[in-house]
Parts: structure tokens; C-alpha cells; sequence
């Protein structure tokens, strides 16, 4: 990928053909030229101590858009994720909580959460694949459930997770930020399951389900496993929000939901299915991250901050459209 | 008894049937219930979710993954602009409505017109568009107080107009003979189904897909509009985002319906018995004795279970 980038398009369908293999590629221009805008007005925000909070703030946000890839790898959607990012951030807090805040502790709660996490996954699936519900609406239904499920661990936000969590979380190893180590860990666990049979499988499935079916997959054994590897990453994304934000919250994910489908959109992946990159949607949510930041550094009124913000994420969203057609038809 | 088993199949007698069932367990969950007052009011609230609903369901028939995600930032928007207008006087209530309908036309319009001309996915527009409308809620918070329901609209939502019911029932009772018409006679409402069940044919047919799939979106604006306008009279002010809570139970009201989301198929009067039925449950819930937690897990598993009479996609056949 990197020799292809380097050399300049012999011709004028190139540009075209590398957008179609590597879809991410508007996202990643995005990117760049708001980081550079970024640069532009603070300086300070794309040096390491200003990276390094852009990571630690969105780093959740980035696996939530990742999990919600895998769904729609698959042509399906999951409007619960942002409910079990808020479920196992309150299991884990709790639990922590309860147990004191030793290493063991937190890595019997990691565990656990993950479990959480998988069997939210497994519940979508159930009620998606196996009982054939329509995605949008049944996800919205377990959504419900998990935050009815996470305010009875907790009613009310508020207890604080052990030091030993949000500590390492904001903490550095052998002087790099932590979070820079989880991105690079992400990044490898990405490569990984980018070459398995499941994403594959999933991209077949979201392109095209009848022929898919009809060549012999198991389709609702690949739809499940989406769901299952999405509800995974969910609670990725809440063991990085509780290191963020430090304490439990029942509410803590569910303004997150519609954002990762965004992130997806944003990094160039198609809702219909069958076509699109995880790596797209980690860079989707930077692109979020980055307008956000970029309307604050720009001095926008606090009060118009969310309007102007709003705004240009729309304005991404059918910009990335319209550049990713182009580059197919 | 072939034709008895098809009507029984039917969403609108799976939903009427299933609203009765309900208001019992209600009744006997606690007594009162099911009382004309309270039956009443259930009946008011199930309007504001169902004028939304309204909308939602004609975009969804449109097809093409039609669907409205920035339909509770309308409302939303619409209640606080009508307050304002309105401030309290009932000579302000024409110019309020005036004013959300634009508002809600022009949003649904912009909708539309991405949808249509740039060919945007519908939920990836209207949910730029809900982002947007949020942006735009905080900005007219921060410079205005959220204003007051005028006496007259007030008494519209709550109190007995005609035959001891509110205006607000008459006026959705008004809505769904309009969509009933409108989609069972007229050459429009043939037109939506037509491109919703499939677009190319409708265009080789000479339809004007594009006018109607912006129109949908029109229309969708101007229903949540109507119903921010009714929802500022019931509640008396408007406070942040009080249109949320319609965004995801005004589709669901509509897949209760048996409208099919892959668009094409349904109609308005299962919406209404869908609309109706999901405040049945909600206000079940609301009054027996529990946690909130509770209530939003029996809210959830109950939501799944009735999605189970409905819309179940098709097994995978060879």
C-alpha cells in the first residue's frame, strides 16, 4: 500500500482505481487536511501532548465505529452499541468497585466485560439473523433492554473506577502514552481480522445475500458472528470510555451510537453492505474528533460550536459520498 | 374460515387486537386503567406519535431504505419556534403555524433534495440533518427563553372539543382519512407505491420519481412540524430536545403498522393501531410499581416479542 501511494498515477483512471481498492482513502485526506488545519490554528494540538489527548479522548469512539463496521460489512445495523458500551462500563465499574482496585481485579473485570460485550453481540444476533427482524428497529428494541439492564447495575452515574484503571489508561509505557500503544495493538488486531475467512465472509454476505447463501455460506452463522465480533469491540470501546471518563455511567454510550454509524459512512464504507474497510471507520472518527476539536481552536462562539460542527460533519458525509461514487462508477 | 384466518393475519387486527389485550392487562395491573379519561389521554399522546409517524411511514413507502432520522429534531425545533411565535397569546397561533410548517418543509426539503439529487443514502442524510437541527436547538436556546403554548392551542391538545374529544384526536382522525385517501385514490398515492415496490419500472412508467421522493420528505418535515406545534400544547413549554423521544418509536409505530421498511407495502391505518399500541405499552409500564430499570428491560423484551408477529424477513431459500 505504501509503494502504491508513493508513486505518482501513470494515468488519469489511477487515482480512481486505488480509491476503489483502498475506499478509505478520501477519509484518510480528510483527515489529514483537518489535522493540518488543526495544526494550523493551534500548533500545539498536533504536538504529542495534544495527539495524545485526541487519542485518549476518541480512542473509544474509533473501536465503536470499528464494531458497527463488522455489522455493516454484513449489509445489517447495530443501534445498541452505544447501550453496551454503557452496560459494560458499569459492570466493569461496579465490579471493580466491589472487589477493590488490584491488577487481578481489573483483569477478572476485563474479562468480564468482554463476556458482557460478546453476549449483548450474541442476543443482536439471536434477534436479527436467527429470528429475521428488521436490524434498525430489534437493535433499537435490545438497546432498551441493555440500558434497563445497565441502570439496574447501576442506577445513578457516578461511582469512580480504581486508580490502577485510569491510571495505566492515561499513563505511558517505557515513555510512550499508553493510548498510542492501544492504537497500535488495534492496528495489528485489524491486519489480523482483515485476513480471516469471517470478514470475508461478512463482505460477501452484505454483497450480495442470496448468492451468498445459494454458494453455501451459512448466512445466519456469519451474520451472528458480526454481531458477536461487534459486541467485542463495544466493550473495547467502553473499557477506553471508563479510562477516559474514570467512573461508571449508565448513559455514558448511547449519544455515541449514531456517531459510529457516521464514522463508518465517514471512512467510506457503504450502509448497504458489502463494500468498505475498518480502517476507514477509524479514520471516520478521527474526522469527527478533528472537527470538533478544529470548531473549538477556530474560536467558533461556544453556542454555535455544535451547530457549525453538525454542519460540517454533513457536509463530510455527502463529501465522502459523492467522491467515493465517482471514484466507483 | 380461509378468509376468517386471512383477516386474522392482517397487522391492523393483529395491532387492534393486541391494543385491547394490553389496555385489560392494564386494567387489571391497576385499576382505572383503562377509564374513559384515561383512554382519553393515551389517545392524545398516541396522536403527537403518530402525526410524527405519519410522515415517517410516507417516506418509508417511498422506498429506496427510505427513512426520516431527523424527524424528532423537527419536532423539537418546531415546539420551540411555535413558543415563541405564539408567546402566550392566542393571536400569535396562526403565524406559529405558519412558521413550523415552513420550517419543517424546508428541512424536509433539504432531506429530500440530498436524497434525490446527490443520491445520499436516506438515513445517512436525515442523520447529518438530525446533527444539524440539534447544532441549531442549542444556538436558539442559548439567545431566547422556550416561550409558552397559547391558551387556545392548550386547550386544542387537552381539553374535550367535539363529542368530549380534544382537537388533537380529530385532527389525526383528519390525518389518517387524508393518507387513507390520498394513498387508496389518488394517482399520488398510487405513485408512491409504485416507486417504493420498484423505482425503475416507475420511471419507465413516466413517474416523476424524484418531485415525489422529495415530496415524502416535504411531507415528513411538515408531520413532525404539526406535531411539535401540538406537542408545545400539551406539555405548555418546550424544553430541549422533547422531540427525541419520537426519532425511533415513530418507525416502530410504523413497522407495528405492517408497513414493510423495505418500502412499497402498508399504509397509514396500521401506523395509527401501531402509534396507539406503543403508548398502550408505555403507559403500562409508566404505571406499574418498578424500577426504571425494569421498566426498560419489560419495555425492550416486549418490543422484540411483538416485532415477532411482524415484518419477519423472508428464510434463505436456494
Amino acid at each position: 500500500m505504501v509503494d502504491a501511494v508513493a508513486q505518482p498515477p501513470r494515468n488519469p483512471g489511477s487515482i480512481k482505481r486505488f480509491i476503489e481498492r483502498y475506499p478509505f482513502l478520501p477519509a484518510l485526506v480528510i483527515m489529514l487536511v483537518l489535522l493540518a488545519l488543526n495544526g494550523l490554528w493551534q500548533p500545539r494540538s498536533v504536538g504529542l501532548v495534544g495527539l495524545t489527548g485526541l487519542a485518549k479522548t476518541y480512542l473509544a469512539l474509533m473501536l465503536l465505529a470499528v464494531a458497527q463496521t463488522y455489522v455493516i460489512y454484513a449489509g445489517d445495523i447495530d443501534l445498541s452499541v452505544g447501550a453496551i458500551v454503557s452496560l459494560v462500563n458499569v459492570v466493569i465499574v461496579a465490579f471493580m468497585s466491589a472487589m477493590g482496585g488490584d491488577t487481578i481485579t481489573v483483569l477478572a473485570a476485563m474479562v468480564i466485560g468482554l463476556g458482557v460485550g460478546l453476549a449483548c453481540g450474541i442476543v443482536n444476533g439471536v434477534v436479527v439473523a436467527v429470528f429475521r427482524l428488521q436490524a434498525i428497529v430489534a437493535t433499537f428494541a435490545t438497546s432498551i433492554f441493555f440500558t434497563g439492564l445497565a441502570l439496574w447495575v447501576m442506577p445513578v452515574a457516578g461511582t469512580p473506577a480504581p486508580a490502577t484503571f485510569w491510571r495505566a489508561y492515561g499513563g505511558r509505557i517505557l515513555e510512550v502514552p499508553f493510548v498510542f500503544w492501544a492504537v497500535v495493538v488495534l492496528a495489528i488486531m485489524l491486519y489480523l481480522i482483515a485476513r480471516t475467512r469471517l470478514a470475508i465472509q461478512l463482505l460477501a454476505v452484505g454483497d450480495d445475500v442470496q448468492g451468498a447463501y445459494q454458494s453455501g455460506l451459512p448466512v445466519t452463522a456469519i451474520r451472528m458472528r458480526g454481531y458477536a465480533l461487534c459486541g467485542l469491540f463495544a466493550a473495547l470501546a467502553a473499557f477506553c470510555i471508563t479510562g477516559d471518563t474514570a467512573s461508571g455511567d449508565p448513559l455514558v454510550g448511547g449519544k455515541m451510537t449514531l456517531f459510529s454509524v457516521a464514522a463508518v459512512v465517514l471512512g467510506g464504507s457503504a450502509l448497504a453492505g458489502g463494500h468498505g474497510t475498518v480502517v476507514g471507520s477509524v479514520f471516520g472518527a478521527l474526522i469527527i474528533g478533528l472537527i470538533n476539536s478544529l470548531v473549538y481552536f477556530v474560536g467558533t462562539p461556544s453556542e454555535w460550536q455544535n451547530l457549525v460542527q453538525g454542519l460540517a460533519i454533513l457536509i463530510a458525509l455527502v463529501a465522502g459520498i459523492l467522491i467515493g461514487r465517482r471514484a466507483r462508477s | 374460515m380461509s378468509m376468517l384466518a386471512e383477516i386474522a393475519k392482517r397487522p391492523l387486527v393483529v395491532a387492534l387486537v393486541l391494543i385491547v389485550l394490553l389496555l385489560a392487562a392494564g386494567e387489571l395491573l391497576s385499576p382505572g386503567f383503562a377509564s374513559p379519561t384515561q383512554i382519553m389521554r393515551l389517545l392524545i399522546v398516541a396522536a403527537l406519535l403518530g402525526i410524527v409517524a405519519a410522515g415517517q411511514n410516507l417516506v418509508i413507502l417511498g422506498g429506496r431504505e427510505g427513512i426520516d432520522l431527523s424527524v424528532g429534531g423537527v419536532v423539537s425545533l418546531s415546539a420551540i419556534i411555535a413558543g415563541n411565535l405564539m408567546n402566550g397569546a392566542d393571536s400569535g397561533i396562526a403565524l406559529a403555524i405558519l412558521g413550523c410548517v415552513a420550517t419543517g418543509a424546508f428541512f424536509g426539503l433539504l432531506n429530500g433534495l440530498g436524497v434525490t439529487l446527490l443520491r445520499i443514502p436516506p438515513l445517512v442524510m436525515t442523520l447529518g440533518m438530525l446533527g444539524v437541527l440539534q447544532g441549531l436547538l442549542v444556538v436558539i436556546r442559548q439567545g431566547i427563553p422556550s416561550g409558552r403554548a397559547a391558551p387556545g392551542l392548550s386547550q386544542f391538545v387537552t381539553q374535550p372539543f367535539l363529542f368530549g374529544l380534544p382537537g388533537i384526536i380529530w385532527l389525526w382522525v383528519a390525518i389518517g382519512l387524508l393518507l387513507a385517501f390520498l394513498l387508496s385514490r389518488t394517482v399520488y398515492g398510487y405513485r408512491i407505491y409504485a416507486i417504493g415496490s420498484n423505482e425503475q419500472a416507475a420511471r419507465m412508467a413516466g413517474v416523476p420519481v424524484a418531485t415525489i421522493r422529495v415530496s415524502l420528505f416535504v411531507l415528513s418535515g411538515v408531520f413532525a412540524a404539526i406535531a411539535g406545534i401540538c406537542l408545545l400544547g400539551y406539555s405548555g413549554s418546550s424544553f430541549a430536545n422533547v422531540g427525541e423521544q419520537y426519532m425511533l418509536p415513530s418507525i416502530i409505530a410504523v413497522v407495528f403498522g405492517g408497513t414493510s421498511l423495505a418500502g412499497g407495502k402498508g399504509g397509514y391505518t396500521g401506523t395509527m393501531a401501531g402509534a396507539m399500541m406503543l403508548t398502550v405499552l408505555t403507559g403500562i409500564l409508566t404505571t406499574i410499581n418498578i424500577d426504571e430499570s425494569g421498566r426498560q428491560m419489560i419495555f425492550g423484551a416486549t418490543l422484540l416479542l411483538l416485532m415477532l408477529f411482524y415484518g419477519r424477513g423472508q428464510a434463505m431459500r436456494a
